[in-house]
């Protein structure tokens, strides 16, 4: 899409379908799409779910919530640990987990967004993490082939927007959504604050509103 | 571990930082060494969830939701400081930019390599930025106490948990000394608090070389 749609988050949250693979944005729940979730969670059966986040939400709160219903079947993370429930059902075999390194997880999803369908990093070479994954000596250097990411529906949330899409993030709440805007087949931004055309300085445009599909004013 | 210790080990931390030097904290004893570094110590402290130029701790009118550092817990930001996403931040510090990483660890082998991640038996399900900083930083510099807390020395000759990056560390600080690596071997080059070269040796494993330094005056 070249110029994002104003809708409700109900509205766009039917673009999740079950089966589906979502990108979240944020680190723990700052800079998470909070509005978005919750519509995921209440108005939404999709089912099934691969989730990609840097964490799977806190207990009860963001994701935390659509795991407490069942609704995730994988996990692609850099850490779950700061949520013990989704642990907890990794461990009971209810959902599966791919843990990533951090710097990896957003370079594969940076990569996904650009069109790169893998890369080699040393990061992770020589660990459990390299398991299973193509190893390739470079300069002298041990390093391992890591596959780009991509999602059918990106969550992501920004500070501001205007009604064409452009986004800007704010402080430590930009973290992965920029990256995320640009890997998903839909990619659907939540902003607390959404202004007309020519609001937004284009210097300070963070995600150009050729990548978002459907806008969505924080609840 | 009592905070005497932690004190003691972030404290000589401390002192291997250089002005003009980006470096990146981990959680526990690295984050005490801010009120170790002097107002104008010069070094710019990075977040790898997207600041460089971290301030201190917000008093309670200073909190803001968007502020925080990769432990999440809310931070503030110094004049010059920068914001970005989570790719440049990964970019900085696999690309070499990051001077210094200062991270705890829970075994160091002789040869530098590094376990901090996960131990055997239990989850294995949070790596967080650990294996990318002591892969990218230019220096890796690890403060633990020299024993867990089951009293198993933590310096060791080969690493039996879970690898984070083989050949990374450069400096080893304990409460009792400080080792470098050098040539791929250990080398104790100082005593901290008193402690004996045999006090060290009674609590590491590994195989190490004494070449005791004298301190610069700082």
């Amino acid at each position: 899409m070249t110029v994002a749609r104003l809708t409700s988050a109900e509205e766009a949250i039917g673009h999740v379908r079950s089966g589906d693979t979502v990108m979240v944005g944020g680190f723990g729940l700052v800079g998470a799409p909070l509005t978005l979730l919750d519509a995921l969670v209440e108005q939404s059966d999709a089912t099934d779910l691969t989730i990609i986040s840097n964490n799977i939400g806190e207990p009860g709160k963001g994701l935390g919530k659509l795991l407490r219903q069942g609704r995730i079947r994988r996990g692609i993370s850099s850490y779950f640990t700061s949520n013990p429930e989704a642990v907890a059902a990794v461990n009971r075999g209810e959902i599966e987990a791919t843990l990533l390194p951090q710097g990896t997880f957003a370079e594969a999803i940076r990569a996904g967004g650009a069109g790169i369908s893998g890369f080699f990093t040393p990061v992770g070479a020589g660990t459990m993490l390299a398991e299973g994954k193509e190893e390739r000596v470079i300069n002298g250097v041990p390093h391992v082939l890591e596959c780009s990411i991509r999602a059918d529906v990106a969550l992501v949330f920004a500070a501001r927007a205007d009604t064409l899409g452009n986004l800007w993030y704010r402080r430590t709440a930009r973290n992965f959504n920029p990256l995320m805007a640009t890997a998903a087949t839909i990619t659907i931004a939540e902003a607390s604050e959404i202004v007309p055309v020519g609001g937004l300085d284009p210097e300070s445009v963070m995600t150009p509103h050729l990548y978002i599909d459907e806008l969505v004013v924080q609840a | 571990m009592s905070d005497d210790h932690k004190r003691t080990i972030a404290a000589r931390a401390a002192l291997e930082l250089r002005a003009g030097e980006v470096v990146n904290l981990g959680i526990g004893i690295p984050n005490l060494i801010p009120g170790f570094l002097d107002d104008d110590a010069g070094v710019f402290l990075h977040t790898e969830n997207g600041l460089l130029g971290v301030g201190p701790r917000p008093d309670e009118n200073e909190l803001d939701n968007d502020m925080i550092d990769a432990a999440k817990r809310p931070v503030t930001a110094l004049p010059g400081a920068s914001y970005f996403d989570s790719a440049s931040s990964f970019a900085m510090i696999r690309g070499g930019h990051i001077d210094v990483a200062v991270l705890g660890a829970l075994q160091v082998s002789a040869g530098g390599d590094i376990a901090n991640w996960a131990v055997p038996g239990k989850d294995v399900l949070g790596v967080g930025g650990a294996m990318d900083l002591v892969v990218g930083a230019r220096r890796v510099i690890v403060t633990m106490t020299a024993t867990s807390s089951a009293g198993d020395p933590k310096v060791v000759p080969v690493c039996t948990y879970p690898l984070t990056a083989k050949g990374a560390v450069d400096v080893v600080i304990t409460e009792l000394s400080v080792f470098r690596v050098r040539h791929g071997g250990l080398v104790l080059v100082e005593l901290l608090d008193g402690a004996t070269v045999e006090d060290v040796k009674a609590v590491t494993s590994a195989n190490f070389a004494v070449d005791l330094e004298l301190r610069h005056a700082s």
